[in-house]
């Protein structure tokens, strides 16, 4: 049987289940709020997000692998392009684009200008160390560690720190080939 | 304070214009996080109440934030005063909004005056969660019954709300039902207003 040919991330967005935007917002907020009274030190919320966000990216994966149906990518750069055009938009409902790249082809930046995860969000004064959208990092990093590829994930810019976009820097480090747990000829 | 002694290149966030509130996220990604949630505050605590409370906590600050914008945004600032007029707003307005539909029913608890029930056949949170059975009765519509709490406090109606599933004959997974006790001081003032 032929693969079926990958969809858009509109169309397969359209297909999902949605829920309210402003849900996934407060709910964020809330998690957010939890890790801060509990752990205190904006350096510790922000590894805990990336972590959580790491949990997330290697279940996620499979779903995005699942129902989008892309062919397995050749390069990095095409990597990077599925996530923000199909990936972003599928999860998160906004695409992002990719600039940036530096000339071996491993960086790349992935710009979001519209993040559902801040709206109505402002960083107090005491917090300005947070990165807000941390889970996000964390997110792309443990999806693209499913698929082989290790990765680094910074926060470049910041629209809650006064910048006017999202910047999330993208390294590939290494790609790790496939290893089997048994031996073939057991 | 906010903004002194900081330039700051973006508008107050209060200033902003208020999104039509249209914008989706899929569902799994909502699951996920939630998921997260659950699985932050298992780490946490040591028993199940403690979970449920945790997840209540949560879901307060965002009943209080729901309330705050669909005031705002739906009703024109009109504040509710009575209780059944509190009690449909959560039931529909607040339900759409959040969950794409309006709750399945509303109910006024027979054997209490001060207790009314709003079920749902399958809440959207736990449609992707399963309980282990050492965990026993815990319910993570306890974020939910925290989100209406939020709601009912900021609201002037205080009152203790739980998530409780209630098995029904006929379908697989019981259905849930968020209780809502009211405080005394409630039912004295609906009691006076007539």
């Amino acid at each position: 049987m032929a693969p079926a040919a990958p969809k858009s991330g509109d169309a397969i967005f359209a297909s999902v289940d949605r829920v309210n935007a402003e849900l996934f917002t407060l709910t964020y907020g809330a998690i957010v709020r939890q890790l801060l009274t509990d752990l205190e030190e904006v350096e510790e919320v922000n590894k805990q997000l990336d972590q959580m966000g790491y949990n997330i990216g290697v279940r996620l994966v499979d779903e995005f692998l699942a129902k989008s149906n892309v062919s397995r990518c050749v390069e990095f750069r095409e990597t990077a392009e599925v996530i923000a055009k199909v990936g972003f938009k599928m999860f998160l409902g906004v695409t992002a684009s990719v600039t940036n790249w530096d000339t071996e082809g491993t960086t790349c930046s992935l710009i979001l200008e519209d993040n559902p995860l801040v709206d109505f969000v402002e960083l107090p004064d005491t917090c300005q160390g947070l990165y807000y959208c941390n889970i996000l990092s964390g997110v792309v990093r443990g999806a693209l560690e499913m698929v082989s590829m290790k990765t680094e994930v910074t926060w470049l810019r910041d629209m809650l720190k006064g910048d006017d976009v999202f910047e999330l820097q993208v390294k590939l480090l290494k790609q790790i080939p496939e290893e089997y747990p048994y031996k073939d000829d057991e | 304070m906010i903004g002194v002694g900081k330039i700051k290149q973006y508008t107050n966030v209060l200033d902003r214009p208020l999104s039509k509130g249209k914008q989706e996220v899929s569902l799994s990604a909502f699951a996920f996080l939630f998921s997260e949630l659950v699985q932050y505050n298992q780490t946490q605590v040591d028993n199940i109440a403690e979970l449920e409370r945790r997840l209540e906590d949560a879901g307060y600050a965002v009943g209080a934030r729901v309330l705050e914008l669909l005031c705002h945004r739906e009703k024109g600032n009109r504040r509710e005063t009575r209780l059944l007029g509190i009690l449909s707003f959560i039931h529909s307005t607040v339900w759409k909004v959040l969950f794409g539909k309006v709750a399945d029913s509303l109910e006024k608890g027979t054997e209490h005056e001060d207790e009314y029930m709003i079920s749902e056949k399958e809440l959207l949170l736990n449609r992707f969660i399963s309980i282990p059975k050492d965990m026993g009765a815990f319910n993570c519509g306890a974020f939910v019954a925290g989100i209406v709490k939020g709601v009912l406090d900021n609201a002037g109606f205080p009152a203790v709300v739980t998530a409780h599933f209630v098995p029904v004959d006929g379908q697989q997974r019981p259905r849930t039902t968020i209780l809502i006790k009211f405080a005394e001081e409630v039912l004295q003032r609906e009691a006076r207003l007539g």
